[in-house]
Formats: structure tokens, C-alpha cells, sequence
């Protein structure tokens, strides 16, 4: 089985050490703590090339806003989901932009995708994220999932199942931050922040002021073994 | 730490906060319609149970369905033990079967560790003589934890890195032959608690004094110091001498009634791990106080259980 898991977010988003798995490996992966942890990839040198400044992917975001608004035509029913950990901080901006707009508030929470893997088998126990759906649930609405970034789909497949559990939305859409390519399941994005074109071999890092201090993509040659396992 | 949960000593701060971290989002699927999630699709876990358990074999039995394993339930009675099968032939069986992890109950304190040499699966210990009974430890941390607002998420928590630092945490009675109380004692001191141990000296180990924990003989003094009363249940099964006068005699002195409730810190809390004698250790309106968290800790059981499973059978295989 392929992995599931990107080097997308960055370097290992590093869960801490294995509680109970092999001592001295971080699972690389998205879904560690909220805060930043230093992992391996997260010490290393500079993230590489800034694709995206502060400035842009605060104009991408509010053009991803205002397209939920046309498509789902004033977002009455729009939940929105962030998958952790940097899809929770931008599921806020984009609703928070939303509300702006439509001078409301717009339900916001998060997804926690984890024991839902395809991968799980493959690393060491992970440690877990959180799910906050708002209090009027899922049901009948239209959720947007939102994470920073689209690569092999593997995340986006979880997350449905996790969804699955949770209630049924009339329709469930995705918003991504960055569309790197690369897809190995049928999965396509609803609204993208960014196309960027990335070899395999390159490592795209989302950093996002809540969690890292500053916002910024950036695209860099991918440390040795971390992020993708084939 | 190793693939195996054999006893609460061998689990750092770190583990044991990790493992109370996941079992409090894992407790929150427990208020989800649908309980169930997919991960353990295709594990075997198996109850080996020498001993009698309601609580901790159903814990775990809900535990591992909830996170969709497939659960053997072995208990020795009507079993091949009864015609003298021994613990490794009984291993054996079990790993030919391909268990992923054997959850096992035994009157003989090790018996844990010596099945982890015999099998391949990973070994939970739900209790072996009085050596140890890490995962009741581990709810009631949790219990603890969520009843003074540390658990995860909250602003305590990333005050106290998730750890039960500063609470005063008072174990009450057959110490010697508690397995909770040494793998709370162990616990709780990894997790920064202090802990006090009070009981008549007949019921203390010799080795109390090598314990992380102070030790006390009055019960009424040590209550105003604690956040924090457990206690536990006076075993008549594994009591072979007269350990104390009279059961009247016992209760007067080590139970916990409404007049020494009274002299407890205001938040304190009152715990039990279960099953009660209502009357001797604990007086029966205590127990269904509202301070009491007795039917709580059943409840974070299932949760904990559920987080210790996880970590142990959720990841990759172990590498060698």
C-alpha cells in the first residue's frame, strides 16, 4: 500500500515521540500537535523557495471565500471543516471572511481524520488531533472541508469516512490552500487557493501565523526519507 | 517503553500523557451517535481472563469493538485450564491463532511478564495478584485529571504539561494487597501527584518504604490534605490471616463516612475503583455523593482502554 500521508504540511509535523511504538522515531505526518513541535524536517535548514507571501495567500483566501459564497449561493448552509492541523486555522480565516461578507457568523470546526487512515499500519501510532463539529452538526448542510494542502487525495478519502460517522450533509465540497498534483485517488478539489507544480521529489511546507508565526508556502527539495515512504 | 503495558512503572511522563491525551478524544466518540471507528479492522484481541472481572474484561471488550477489532473472550472456567492446561501451552494456542494483543487476568503476580516472553502480540496486563493493574491507574489519572479541568485542551493543561503536578492524592486501605494502589502510586507519582497511603500497618507491604509516597496511619488527619480519596475495597478472597480485629473495628477507623467527608477540601473528590462494600470501606451515601466519580471511572474505562489499545496495536509493526 502506498502512503497515504504527504510531505505537504512540511517536514513531520512531528506527533512526539512514539508513546508505545519503536523508541526514537517521529511519525512523520500531519496530524501532531497543534503547536510546533521541532521535528527532523522542522530543524532543518531554511523551508526553501517562498512561493506564496503573506499577502498572497491572504488575496487567495478571500477569492476562495467568495467563491463559496457564489457556489453555495450566500453560504446559508455552509459548515466548515478544517483537517488538521494547518487546515483548522485557515477553516477560521475563510470563515471569518465568509461572515465579513455576509455579515454573519459562519459555523467553523475540525476534523480530526487519523484513525481513519489508509497508513496507519505503516508508522507508528500517531497522536491524535481534535474534531469539533459546531453545535448545529452535519446533517442536511453543506460541509467544505479545508485543508492547506491537495497531493495524493489519501487525506481527503479519510476524512469522508470520518464524515461518514459523523452525520449526512447534503453535500460535502473541498478547499484547499495549495494544489500540488500528484492525486492516487479520484479526488479533485472544489476550490484551490494555488496550482503549484511540484515534482514528487519536492517538499511543500504551508506556514501559517496561528501555528508557526508567519504565513508562507514554500517549496523545497525533501529531506531524505522524511515525507513519502515508497 | 516496549509494545507491552505490564506495569504503570514503566511508563514515562511523556507516555502516560500521551496515552491520557488520546483517551480524552477518544472520549469524545463516546457522546457520537455512531461509536464505532475503523481502525483495529482485522485485529485480534484476546481476553485471557484467570480471575473473575465484570468490569475490566467488559471495558475492554467494549473498548476493542468500539475501535473495530475482533475480540476472543477466554475465561479459564470451562476452558482447557480446568482439565491443567498451563499458561504457555494456553500462550501458544493463542498465538497460533494470530493474536494481535492478549489482555490477560491472573491471580499470580508476573504472569503478564511471562506470557510477553511467549507470544508475539502485545500484552496488556488487566491485573495480575497483587503486582499490578496499569490501565485502572491510567482511568483514574484521567478521572483525576477531568475532574480539576487539566485534561487536554484546557488552560490548566498547558499550565501543567497535562500532568497532575501539586494534587494530594490519598489511598485508603488493603494496600497489601491492592494492585491498584501500586499501580496508582506509581502513576500518579510519574504524573507529579502527592501521594499518601493510609492504612492499619498489617495492611502495608514491607516494601512501602522503597514506594515514591508517604505513608500514614490516621485517616482523619491526612483527610483535610487531600484533593484527592480513594479508596479500596477490602479483599476477603486474598486475606489469609486476620489482618485486622473486626470488620466493625475496620470501618470505624479506615472507612469513609459522611463525618469524615465533611472535614475534605471543598473540590475534593472521592474515589473507587470498584467492586464496593458499601458499609465497610465506603458508607453507602458517600458513594452516590455527588463527589463520588465511581460510576465515572467505569465510564473514562472505556476510553482509556480504548487510547492504550490504540497506541499499542494502532501503529506500524514493530521494526526490528
Amino acid at each position: 500500500m502506498p502512503a497515504a500521508q504527504s510531505p505537504h504540511s512540511g517536514a513531520p509535523a512531528s506527533g512526539g515521540a512514539p508513546v508505545l511504538g519503536p523508541p526514537g522515531q517521529s511519525p512523520p505526518g500531519r496530524d501532531g500537535p497543534a503547536e510546533p513541535v521541532p521535528g527532523p524536517g522542522r530543524t532543518g535548514p531554511a523551508p526553501g523557495k517562498v512561493v506564496l507571501e503573506e499577502a498572497e495567500i491572504g488575496r487567495a483566501l478571500t477569492r476562495v471565500a467568495h467563491e463559496i459564497i457564489e457556489r453555495t449561493r450566500g453560504a446559508a448552509d455552509v459548515i466548515l471543516l478544517g483537517i488538521p492541523t494547518r487546515g483548522v486555522p485557515l477553516a477560521r480565516r475563510l470563515a471569518e471572511r465568509i461572515g465579513q461578507v455576509e455579515s454573519r457568523q459562519v459555523p467553523c470546526g475540525s476534523l480530526d481524520i487519523t484513525m481513519y487512515r489508509d497508513d496507519l499500519r505503516l508508522r507508528p501510532a500517531r497522536a491524535l488531533g481534535h474534531t469539533e463539529v459546531p453545535r448545529e452538526g452535519i446533517d442536511g448542510r453543506i460541509v467544505v472541508l479545508v485543508d492547506d494542502v491537495l497531493y495524493s487525495g489519501r487525506t481527503v478519502r479519510a476524512a469522508l469516512d470520518a464524515l461518514n460517522e459523523l452525520g449526512r450533509p447534503r453535500a460535502v465540497q473541498l478547499a484547499v490552500l495549495v494544489d500540488r498534483g500528484h492525486r492516487e485517488l479520484p479526488v479533485r478539489a472544489d476550490y484551490v487557493g494555488k496550482n503549484l507544480p511540484t515534482s514528487q521529489q519536492e517538499l511543500v511546507r504551508v506556514l501559517l501565523s496561528e501555528i508557526d508565526g508567519e504565513d508562507a508556502v514554500c517549496l523545497g527539495a525533501a529531506h531524505g526519507a522524511a515525507g513519502r515512504t515508497q | 517503553m516496549n509494545r507491552h503495558l505490564i506495569s504503570s512503572a514503566d511508563l514515562t511522563r511523556a507516555d502516560a500523557v500521551r496515552i491520557l491525551d488520546t483517551a480524552d478524544e477518544l472520549a469524545r466518540i463516546s457522546d457520537r451517535p455512531i461509536k464505532k471507528l475503523p481502525t483495529l479492522r482485522g485485529r485480534t484481541v484476546v481476553n485471557l481472563f484467570y480471575e473473575d472481572s465484570t468490569r475490566t474484561r467488559i471495558s475492554f471488550e467494549a473498548a476493542a469493538k468500539r475501535l473495530s477489532a475482533d475480540v476472543i473472550n477466554f475465561s479459564a472456567k470451562g476452558s482447557s485450564v480446568a482439565k491443567g492446561e498451563s499458561l504457555k501451552d494456553t500462550a501458544l494456542t493463542l498465538e497460533a491463532m494470530g493474536a494481535d494483543a492478549v489482555v490477560i487476568r491472573h491471580s499470580a503476580s508476573g504472569a503478564p511478564h511471562r506470557l510477553a516472553e511467549w507470544v508475539r502480540g502485545s500484552v496488556l496486563n488487566a491485573g495480575d495478584g497483587s503486582h499490578e493493574h496499569p490501565t485502572q491507574a491510567l482511568l483514574d489519572a484521567f478521572t483525576i485529571r477531568r475532574r480539576f479541568g487539566r485534561d487536554s485542551g484546557s488552560a490548566a493543561a498547558a499550565e501543567s504539561g497535562g500532568g497532575l503536578d501539586g494534587l494530594r492524592v490519598t489511598i485508603v486501605g488493603d494496600i497489601l494487597h491492592s494492585r491498584v494502589a501500586r499501580s496508582n502510586v506509581w502513576l500518579l507519582h510519574t504524573l507529579g501527584a502527592d501521594v499518601t497511603l493510609v492504612a492499619p500497618p498489617t495492611l502495608l507491604p514491607l516494601a512501602v518504604g522503597t514506594w515514591p509516597c508517604s505513608v500514614s496511619y490516621d485517616l482523619d488527619a491526612a483527610l483535610p490534605k487531600s484533593d484527592v480519596v480513594m479508596m479500596l475495597r477490602v479483599q476477603r478472597e486474598r486475606m489469609s490471616a486476620a489482618y485486622f480485629p473486626s470488620v466493625r473495628e475496620y470501618s470505624r477507623r479506615y472507612g469513609l463516612d459522611a463525618a469524615r467527608v465533611a472535614q475534605l477540601p471543598e473540590r475534593a473528590i472521592v474515589m473507587h475503583p470498584g467492586p464496593m462494600n458499601r458499609g465497610v470501606e465506603i458508607a453507602a451515601g458517600v458513594a452516590d455523593s455527588p463527589r463520588s466519580t465511581v460510576v465515572e471511572q467505569v465510564a473514562n474505562g472505556v476510553s482509556v482502554r480504548m487510547a492504550v489499545l490504540y497506541l499499542l496495536l494502532g501503529g506500524a509493526e514493530e521494526r526490528a
